[in-house]
């Protein structure tokens, strides 16, 4: 597990126009900057959101991660609770999801 | 001169990203009243401005995560989102590097704080300053507690940030004007976003609004986190804002909005 670097990834590419260069051009080198576990590396090529959420990171971080992919907020929020449906609560950080799965807080 | 105003206000992105989707009713009157906020505060006639913000990862990041930061130079660049996201143009705002050191240096008497020759806005401040300087032409002294990457600050330290930054203030030839931004009790970016609750806020409010630091200090974190969500961490910026102030809170507005994720709030603090 490293999601150290998973969020430390997150954090360079939401506050750098040269790694969303990279990110843009070409991702797979972009990675290789980071220490990252298969798992992770898939997630964010990918741009699996929901798996990214279940791997605990900072909730803010991949907020920004979605809006660079052009998620609109619904896709975004469901896209968190897809990553639970399928791969079981968040592991690590103090983002968990506490609503229910059909509870949809703001109505979406 | 001395500190000549200090309100606080909410800061969450879909205030101004969201505005669409949610009900007029709630957010015209929100918009108007954190408008009024930066007329409230133009009518003190500031130098510039301190923003006391929770910053979500623009500048400030886990391999050196300082508890207390101050932006100190001449010019900020925001938001870092992506404009059309946010519903807020990349801009660049004016700072004031010669008073920042000043103001930092004083801090320095009482609290460790970090400081930052560069500052990238990310919604915490863009947000607020989007209501309060439409023209961003305030010079801004940015200031970050950290309220995203625990281990977070003790509350009374919180406290003592907010007594020393009133100091610094009172010691400056300037006017300066103070304004808190975080969110109350909120579940912001998971699925649980929307989710508020509303009595602890007003609870919270209620103490904010008398200025009584017992009560302000008496929160845990692991009862705020489960009371409050991981995003009631931000109180901290209100309770630096109160002892800053000294005076009596007024709430302006509060309404819970879940689109915009949090119970959104716009208040004035007395100076005393």
């Amino acid at each position: 597990m490293s999601l150290y670097g998973t969020q430390k990834f997150l954090f360079h590419l939401n506050r750098d126009a040269g790694v969303q260069k990279r990110y843009r051009d070409d991702l797979a080198a972009l990675l290789e900057d980071y220490d990252l576990v298969d798992e992770e590396r898939e997630a964010i090529l990918a741009g699996d959101i929901g798996k990214l959420y279940v791997l605990g990171a900072n909730g803010q971080l991949l907020m920004h991660f979605a809006a660079l992919l052009g998620m609109p907020w619904a896709d975004y929020i469901e896209a968190m609770r897809e990553g639970v449906r399928r791969h079981g609560p968040v592991r690590a950080g103090i983002y968990a999801m506490t609503t229910a799965m059909d509870e949809k807080v703001a109505g979406i | 001169m001395s500190l000549v105003f200090a309100g606080a206000c909410s800061h969450a992105p879909g205030i101004t990203g969201r505005a669409q989707l949610a009900d007029v009713s709630l957010k015209d009157p929100l918009h108007a009243q954190m408008r009024r906020l930066g007329e409230s505060m133009r009518e003190a006639r500031p130098d510039a401005l301190i923003v006391i913000a929770a910053e979500h990862f623009a500048n400030f990041f886990m391999n050196n995560m300082p508890a207390y930061a101050i932006g100190m130079a001449d010019h900020y660049e925001g938001p870092i989102e992506d404009p059309a996201w946010l519903g807020i143009e990349k801009t660049r705002v004016p700072g004031n590097a010669a008073l920042s050191q000043r103001i930092i240096k004083s801090v320095m008497n009482d609290v460790d704080v970090a400081f930052a020759e560069e500052w990238k806005f990310d919604h915490g401040i863009m947000v607020p300053l989007h209501f309060l300087t439409p023209a961003f032409d305030l010079p801004v002294i940015p200031v970050n507690i950290n309220c995203q990457g625990p281990p977070l600050t003790p509350l009374a330290r919180a406290w003592a940030f907010g007594e020393a930054l009133r100091r610094a203030c009172d010691a400056m030839p300037e006017r300066i004007a103070l304004v808190g931004s975080g969110g109350i009790s909120h579940w912001p970016a998971t699925p649980d976003s929307g989710k508020i609750n509303e009595p602890w806020d007003r609870e919270f409010l209620a103490r904010w609004q008398r200025n009584d630091r017992a009560a302000l200090l008496d929160y845990t974190d692991e009862a705020t986190y489960h009371d409050a969500g991981q995003g009631g961490f931000e109180i901290r910026t209100f309770i630096s804002v109160a002892a800053a102030a000294r005076g009596p809170g007024h709430v302006r507005f509060y309404a819970p909005i879940p689109i915009f994720s949090v119970g959104c709030t716009v208040g004035t603090m007395g100076i005393a």
